[in-house]
């Protein structure tokens, strides 16, 4: 399908757990373990789950930062994992990350516009006589001003931070962004500004997202479809509409329930999830959730389930929906 | 957002290294004044023991100035707070980071960090159940003993509280040893299992032998709360307790503390920037801005009639889960510098209901209700009236 700019298939990241620097392989942590989902240009897939997952792991496989275990990664029917050295340089531009700390991720010592600017130089991506122009009009869409170039990163707060991390994945030209809780260290009103900044970006220069946060009220704004996971894999997958006025996976459920809601008079009917996640380097055997779901039932905890489509792409992983 | 940068970096951000040292200079000189007083070895009992303006409170803070005196000017960090604290209720403090909403909590314990950071005016009583303390005027050492048995505190990050070379149950036991120096070592240990189990930790015995890493965000901050609740405190002060916390686990710690509040009597100050956690948890909700409370009432007040602008702004720029709206309301600007603090209205420059009278004086607060108060020209009766027509 041509409008399909990243695919996942069967995605497998795992880590060895090693005993000491240079210990025994005493184990491995499936973090992610066998994802599949396809993201439609220009459009803005969010990832949710609880911290652990795997969320920024399947992110930063997609981006080729690690490894892949097994699977593949297709972004416009090319496997990003195959691809030759000048071809992944050429890819690097085309796919970048924004991440949620906005102060770890500025070098201190270079000025902004050397921040933003860099990658852009060592790429060659505009011309020389062109780079003035094209940095100010970068800088100046992300909500920067121009003569912020010559200023350091500590002079700036966190929201404008944020807007410079912006800045520098937007001037190479990108067409996909992973944006792993882009907002998650800010305040409430600066969320809404850097917010609206990436819906504004996407509707200028037709991005596609893949929105990475725990904060479902901001995942139903900004996303278009939404996908589940819990321990390494995805429980539920769907569009938004449909994932949030039909949640149908008992864990997605459980998560929605968990919201606390804006509204004093809004009646208390809480799920809670007992106990912890487990970990993933020893996953539950069957159904992954079933040591904490409420509706398990004897199948669960032997046989894992299948993914099942429920019309309109909205696909559920959980036996309750067995025919 | 350009008209703050155009005069803020210049103007108020740079200082010379001369500059800086004359004011440091004289900050010692202020400070040194304030320690000096702290420190007398004989402090009257008359200077701190008090009344309750009414005795249904745990906590009134009574126009509370707590300043940091830094090299680069004085930060007004809490400028002239008063609220109560109602015995059995939870009250939520809400405002962005920096608003003064940590220092307002500190300065309750007395552990703002010394000597830069003074309270400079104001009070704040504090009913311990047997008499009625001013603690800022309290000696430090009585203060030490008031800490962790009459009050105690829960932070945001439990990893940085908690001591990573130590097993859970020997920290857990040391704060019980203090509270109670009669009780032998296998009754400390009793209890400490008994606070593990009450704040829901299924495998207590074995937590009681795991260091801090081996626990999950969750289940530190259970920790954190068994040790808050080794005595019987009657104020709970939580600083973000969830906010490095998954919403399903948050769901849980916050069950816990509501039923934890029943079932020993206490009240709660609670301090968060989430709105949704302040209307779940809340009874009365102060709003800060800028070092000062801009709005407080019942949490019914504040969420079916917020009216201070800002907190009107800050309920719209927060999406709602179920409710989509098609672009989020940003409030535009941000927080003026603290060391230059204007002398009108803190939110004007960012205000879009700004009025003439605005440019005036910073707004006394209006009573709105015998709950409701807000610090806004708009709520003026005059002005109000004249909005209206
Ligand atoms: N380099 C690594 N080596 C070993 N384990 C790792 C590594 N990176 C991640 N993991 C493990 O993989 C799992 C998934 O991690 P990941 O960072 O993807 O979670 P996440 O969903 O992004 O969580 P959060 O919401 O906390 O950011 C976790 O159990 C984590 O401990
Ligand atoms: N130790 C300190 N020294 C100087 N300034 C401080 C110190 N602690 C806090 N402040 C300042 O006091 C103000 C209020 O801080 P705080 O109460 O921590 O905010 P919050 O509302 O986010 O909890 C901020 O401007 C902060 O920079
Ligand atoms: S498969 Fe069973 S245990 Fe898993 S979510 Fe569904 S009902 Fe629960
Ligand atoms: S006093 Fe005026 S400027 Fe300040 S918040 Fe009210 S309307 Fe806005
Ligand atoms: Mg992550
Ligand atoms: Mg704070």
């Amino acid at each position: 399908m041509a409008d399909n700019i990243i695919e996942v298939k069967h995605l497998k990241k795992y880590f060895p757990i090693k005993s000491g620097p240079l210990g025994k392989r005493k184990g491995t942590v499936k973090a992610v373990d066998d994802v599949s989902f396809t993201i439609k240009k220009g459009t803005t897939m969010g990832l949710v789950g609880e911290s652990g997952c795997g969320k920024s792991t399947t992110g930063r496989t997609i981006l080729r930062l690690l490894d892949k275990t097994e699977g593949e990664v297709l972004f416009y029917e090319k496997e990003v994992h195959s691809l030759h050295k000048k071809e992944l340089r050429e890819l690097r531009t085309k796919m970048q990350i924004i991440f949620q700390d906005p102060y770890s991720s500025l070098s201190p010592r270079l000025p902004v516009g050397e921040i933003i600017g860099e990658a852009v130089k060592e790429h060659n991506l505009v011309p020389k006589d062109k780079y003035e122009e094209h940095l100010n009009r970068i800088m100046l869409s992300c909500g920067l001003q121009v003569y912020h170039k010559d200023r350091y990163p500590h002079e700036f707060s966190g929201g404008q931070r944020q807007r410079i991390c912006i800045a520098r994945a937007l001037a190479l030209n990108p067409e996909f962004i992973v944006c792993d809780e882009p907002v998650s260290a800010l305040d409430v009103s600066i969320q809404a500004q850097i917010i609206n900044l990436l819906e504004d970006l996407q509707a200028e220069y037709g991005l596609t997202y893949l929105f990475i946060s725990h904060d479902l009220s901001v995942v139903e704004h900004i996303c278009d479809t939404v996908g589940v996971m819990y321990l390494g894999g995805l429980v539920e997958m769907g569009s938004t509409e449909d994932i949030f006025s039909n949640p149908l996976h008992p864990y997605t459920k459980a998560l929605f329930s968990a919201i606390p809601v804006p509204d004093p008079l809004a009646k208390l009917n809480r799920i809670v999830l007992k106990g912890n996640i487990p970990s993933p380097a020893n996953p539950p055997k069957g159904c992954k959730f079933h040591t904490r779901c409420r509706e398990c039932m004897e199948i669960c905890k032997t046989k894992a389930p299948n993914e099942k489509n429920m019309g309109n792409g909205h696909m559920v992983s959980c036996h309750l929906y067995d025919k | 957002m350009a008209i703050f940068i155009k005069n803020g970096a210049k103007d108020a951000n740079y200082i010379s290294a001369k500059e800086s040292r004359r004011i440091s200079k004289e900050n010692r000189k202020i400070t040194n004044g304030y320690e000096k007083k702290r420190n007398r070895k004989v402090i009257p009992k008359a200077e701190y023991v008090t009344k309750m303006k009414n005795p249904n409170n745990v906590v009134e803070f009574d126009n509370l100035h707590t300043y940091f005196f830094s090299d680069v000017g004085v930060v007004k960090s809490v400028n002239g707070v008063s609220f109560d604290i109602p015995k059995g209720k939870t009250v939520g403090v809400v405002g962005e980071s920096g608003c003064g909403k940590s220092v307002t909590s500190l300065s309750l314990m007395q552990l703002v960090q010394r000597p830069q950071g003074q309270v400079v005016e104001g009070a704040i009583r504090f009913n311990t159940g047997n008499e009625v303390v001013d603690v800022t005027k309290m000696p430090t050492a009585k203060m030490q003993k008031l800490r962790g048995n009459k009050l105690s505190m829960i932070f945001q990050e439990p990893m940085t509280s908690l001591n990573p070379v130590f097993r859970i149950g020997l920290q857990v036991d040391e704060v019980i040893a203090l509270h109670y120096p009669q009780m032998n070592k296998e009754d400390i240990k009793k209890r400490t299992i008994e606070m593990l189990e009450l704040v829901g930790i299924a495998n207590s015995e074995g937590v009681y032998k795991m260091y801090p890493h081996e626990l999950s965000g969750g289940m530190r901050q259970r920790v954190m709360i068994a040790m808050g609740l080794a005595c019987d405190p009657e104020l709970i002060i939580a600083d973000e307790p969830t906010t490095a916390l998954d919403v399903t686990i948050q769901a849980q710690i916050l069950d816990l503390l509501r039923d934890l509040k029943v079932r020993i009597n206490s009240s709660i100050m609670l301090i968060t920037h989430d709105l949704g956690v302040i209307a779940e948890m809340a009874d009365y909700v102060v709003v800060m801005y800028a070092g000062r409370i801009v709005e407080k009432g019942t949490v019914a007040e504040i969420f079916s009639n917020p009216c201070h602008p800002y907190t009107i702004g800050l309920m719209n720029s927060k999406p709602a889960v179920g409710k989509k709206v098609g672009r989020l309301y940003s409030i535009p600007g941000k927080v003026p510098n603290p060391i230059n603090m204007p002398d009108y209205c803190y939110f004007k420059d960012r205000c879009e209901m700004c009025l003439e009278v605005c440019a005036g004086i910073y707004p006394e607060l209006v009573q709105l209700s015998p709950t409701h108060f807000v610090s806004c020209y708009r709520h003026y009766d005059i002005f109000r009236e004249e909005d209206k027509g």
